[in-house]
């Protein structure tokens, strides 16, 4: 015979749980207009930022990368998928004791993210100006819309 | 460095108009360690021009400005940043050489170094023994 014993500590367990999938629910596809308070107040662990926008014939990615040498940079895509790569140089030559503040952070990242249509991977460009990336991913020609003109009888 | 602020508190005091736009900065991050002549800070200022960026030393207070532009076109999906204008001030202990201070801009990061006055560096004493 087995006791369901009270286990305030699993209780928590499961809320906590709970919580992170709701939160998780409402940030998934979040659409906002205008400027956010704080270049990284929506960051939630995620490395770099990066802003979605499209027009008639291309889809753009705009990242946050300062500090990032551009030869550092790594984009790839595959399919629907875009992967963006790089090194933020730390800074170098200086000793722990030295600092007063250090609130920048550094090192090594990847993000891959899944574009909302197919784009022709040989003709996507990428410039980097002032630490922002803009990566320029032409749609796929099955992708684009197609205008259809209405006959008058 | 013992106290820095935020927000835009000194404008007015120093004449410039507020705007409505101003009224939303952003805290750029940064990093600020000693250099062998007095300090520097290195501050993340992603989108910002070589030329819209603004370093000031008053009354001991140190204030870094700039307006960040997207370059962003077509019509937003999804956003997880927003561009404005960065502010933060620092308030600085030591005094600073306004007229050797070098602020540089590469990669949308601001590195700025502010010497120390020449009347505040530490003078070697030298101990007599009798």
């Amino acid at each position: 015979m087995t006791y369901m014993l009270w286990n305030p500590i699993r209780e928590l367990d499961t809320l906590r749980r709970q919580l992170e999938r709701e939160v998780d629910r409402v940030f998934e596809g979040y659409r906002s207009e205008g400027p956010l308070p704080t270049p990284w107040g929506r960051s939630l662990g995620r490395y770099p930022l990066l802003n979605l926008s499209e027009d008639k014939d291309n889809i753009y990615v705009e990242v946050l990368a300062p500090g990032v040498g551009p030869e550092s940079l790594e984009i790839t895509v595959v399919n629907d998928t875009l992967r963006i790569a790089g090194e933020k140089q730390p800074l170098t030559g200086i000793k722990p004791e030295q600092f007063h503040r250090s609130e920048r952070e550094s090192g090594k990242f990847a993000r891959t993210i899944t574009l909302p249509v197919r784009v022709d991977g040989d003709s996507v460009k990428a410039d980097y100006k002032n630490g922002l990336l803009l990566i320029t991913l032409p749609k796929a020609p099955e992708a684009k819309p197609k205008q259809i003109t209405v006959n008058v009888n | 460095m013992s106290r820095e602020t935020t927000m835009p508190t000194q404008r007015e005091e120093r004449g410039v108009t507020g705007t409505r736009e101003e009224a939303q900065t952003m805290t750029p991050a940064v990093d600020i360690f000693e250099i062998e002549d007095g300090l520097a800070v290195v501050a993340d200022m992603p989108g910002v021009e070589k030329d819209a960026v603004d370093v000031r030393v008053e009354n001991d207070v140190l204030t870094i400005s700039g307006k960040a532009v997207s370059k962003e076109c077509g019509d937003s999906l999804y956003r997880e940043f927003g561009l404005t204008h960065y502010f933060r001030q620092f308030q600085l202990n030591s005094h600073v050489d306004q007229e050797k201070i070098k602020a540089e801009m590469k990669y949308g990061v601001l590195t700025i170094q502010l010497p120390t006055a020449e009347k505040a560096k530490p003078k070697k004493i030298t101990v007599n023994i009798s």
